[in-house]
């Protein structure tokens, strides 16, 4: 699936592929043709990819083909033991978690799971936790803490359910507990942006001693559409929203509201994943690194300190 | 011939020069009876013949909680910035401007430390006329720091929320409001220092998620609307209405989120009480 912006692209590089098949079959040098055509995608590619509309991130950041947390996680993992239910209500596919192995080092993973067609997007809810999401990710992550293991959050949601049941089952309690008691947590914490950062659903996972997010990603109190809708009285302002809200992964370092931004490949993650898989791993064991030089009374000082400088005022 | 012959002409009272509410004015309740103001003041704000809970501010809050209406106000010149320059229908200064213009205020909470019978108590209240209550930079900032203040003081909190959730002006920053104040109350609850939280109409979205439902005790006033999502949001989403008192404090009640429900008029004793039983 394409998104507009990328059909100029996809359209040349068929071109290219027709052009190398015709040259095979006949036998003629095209070489020239070829070296000039690849150099047009090339040069397209970088005009597209680096002057990218905020909405256009949000695009990228949503795309279909874009590879979610299991993904990451199996292809950063050794071997990984996925775990299971919040003890209290259900198990919610939503949001994963388990341990896995990168080379010696034993990791916490949860991430926030969407699915891939209609059958897995269903069972995932589209990435939407429930409150026994928020539990299960929580009761993981005092898990971790137990052992001594570090913590990696994987994000990508477009908010928390807005459902009847998350209602009666205490939604804001779940994120709101998940937020205090990820402040106390003694061991390191690394959350990741992989995809959407919606609101509250995000920030329920996202209280970490480092917080990064990917190139093409999105982390706001509110999707550009919701807000489109709240502040103009129409869903048709969503670009605009986007551009107002500062939303992008390079707005959001710039405020000192994250951390940190992990490249993509030019073109977005999903046009090499195993690229993107192999530089969020290599952060993931750097950062651990630099974490582990603390105690974790400094890295719970350091989070508390770092988010309470959080804001902008007078007086 | 007129009976009454003015002698000044343009007599004219600034609103400010006027102490008390005057008589004559009357409000309209929900039901449809006309009250008296002074009757509706003398009463808590509450409707006598159905305890409707009228809407109102921390001005009120603290006339009714604080000893004598006497208070020390904290942090009161904290004002919002623009770090965004956000503009959808008008700059968001403009919004911040008209709104403190219209409603007297700085920002939608106000944060005080009182007495309440005699015992101390500091005080944060959200003030929903001034842009839906909704959490920007100085709410968070103003929450922390009176939070800071009882954390010194060794002084239990109280925070009174009415707010529609997230300031999407500040987008980034309102959300991270929500982290700023969960780490004091983390950092409060360690220090074993009680904290009270008071859910009044309406308290949704990142307010919820975050302080309101955070309370040692998590108390409520009758029939408010509380939750995570608003109604309209779960209504699109289920595609069907919302069965009737979803989501007011009776349900949330009935699902375990609240410790008790508080009639206005009851506020301050059971306030007290409840500092009494942990002092």
């Amino acid at each position: 699936m394409l998104l507009e912006f990328e059909k100029p692209i996809a359209d040349l590089e068929e071109k290219l592929k027709d052009m190398k098949e015709l040259a095979q079959e006949s036998n003629v040098d095209v070489s020239d043709a070829v070296k000039s055509l690849e150099n047009r995608i090339k040069q397209l590619k970088e005009d597209t990819f680096q002057n990218l509309t905020r909405w256009q991130r949000v695009q990228l950041s949503r795309h279909a083909d874009r590879p979610y947390a299991l993904d990451y996680i199996y292809s950063i993992t050794d071997e990984f033991v996925e775990l299971h239910g919040d003890r209290n209500f259900g198990d919610d596919k939503a949001m994963v978690g388990g341990f896995g192995l990168v080379g010696k080092e034993s990791f916490m993973f949860i991430g926030q799971q969407k699915g891939r067609n209609t059958k897995q997007r269903q069972m995932r809810n589209f990435g939407m936790a429930n409150p026994e999401g928020y539990r299960k990710a929580l009761r993981l992550m005092k898990l971790a803490e137990k052992f001594k293991k570090p913590i990696v959050v994987l994000i990508d949601t477009p908010g928390a359910f807005p459902g009847m049941e998350a209602e009666e089952r205490g939604q804001g309690e779940a994120i709101a507990r998940n937020i205090r008691d990820m402040f106390m947590l003694k061991v390191p914490v690394i959350c990741i942006i992989i995809g959407e950062g919606a609101s509250g659903g995000a920030l329920g996972v996202a209280i970490g001693d480092r917080v990064l997010m990917l190139e093409n990603t999105w982390y706001s109190v509110i999707s550009p559409e919701s807000c489109s809708s709240i502040l103009w009285h129409s869903w048709d302002f969503k670009e605009q929203a986007a551009e107002a809200l500062k939303l992008t992964a390079q707005d959001m370092l710039q405020f000192k509201l994250v951390d940190g931004i992990i490249e993509e490949p030019l073109g977005g993650a999903h046009t090499d994943p195993e690229a993107i898989y192999q530089s969020v791993k290599k952060e993931i064991l750097s950062q651990l690194k630099e974490l582990q030089k603390l105690s974790p009374e400094e890295r719970v000082d350091q989070r508390i300190e770092k988010f309470s400088s959080m804001g902008v005022y007078t007086g | 011939m007129a009976w009454f012959k003015r002698k000044d002409k343009g007599i004219l009272t600034p609103t400010e020069a006027k102490k008390e509410v005057p008589d004559g004015l009357w409000f309209k309740t929900p039901a449809g009876k006309i009250i008296h103001t002074r009757e509706l003041k003398e009463n808590c704000y509450v409707v006598p013949d159905d305890n409707y809970h009228v809407r109102i501010g921390s001005k009120e809050y603290f006339e009714i909680l604080f000893d004598k209406n006497e208070f020390k106000e904290l942090d009161a010149d904290l004002e919002s910035a623009d770090p965004l320059s956000f503009v959808d229908s008008k700059p968001y200064p403009q919004r911040i401007q008209a709104s403190q213009k219209k409603v007297g205020l700085k920002d939608a909470v106000r944060t005080a430390h009182g007495k309440v019978h005699g015992q101390d108590l500091v005080v944060g209240c959200m003030d929903f006329s001034f842009i839906g209550g909704s959490m920007g930079s100085v709410v968070g900032e103003k929450i922390a720091r009176a939070i800071n203040y009882s954390l010194e003081h060794k002084i239990p909190f109280l925070m009174i929320s009415k707010s529609g959730g997230a300031r999407m002006m500040e987008a980034g920053y309102s959300l991270m409001q929500m982290a700023k104040t969960s780490a004091r109350l983390a950092l409060l609850s360690e220090a074993g220092i009680p904290y009270i939280s008071l859910l009044t109409d309406p308290t949704t979205g990142g307010v919820t998620a975050s302080f309101a439902m955070l309370g040692d005790f998590n108390i409520a006033e009758p029939d408010a609307l509380i939750g995570f999502a608003g109604p309209r949001v779960i209504r699109e989403t289920i595609g069907k209405d919302l069965p009737k008192g979803f989501q007011s404090s009776e349900f949330v009640l009935e699902h375990g989120f609240l410790d008790f429900i508080v009639d206005r008029r009851n506020l301050k004793s059971k306030i007290a009480l409840l500092l009494k039983v942990l002092s």
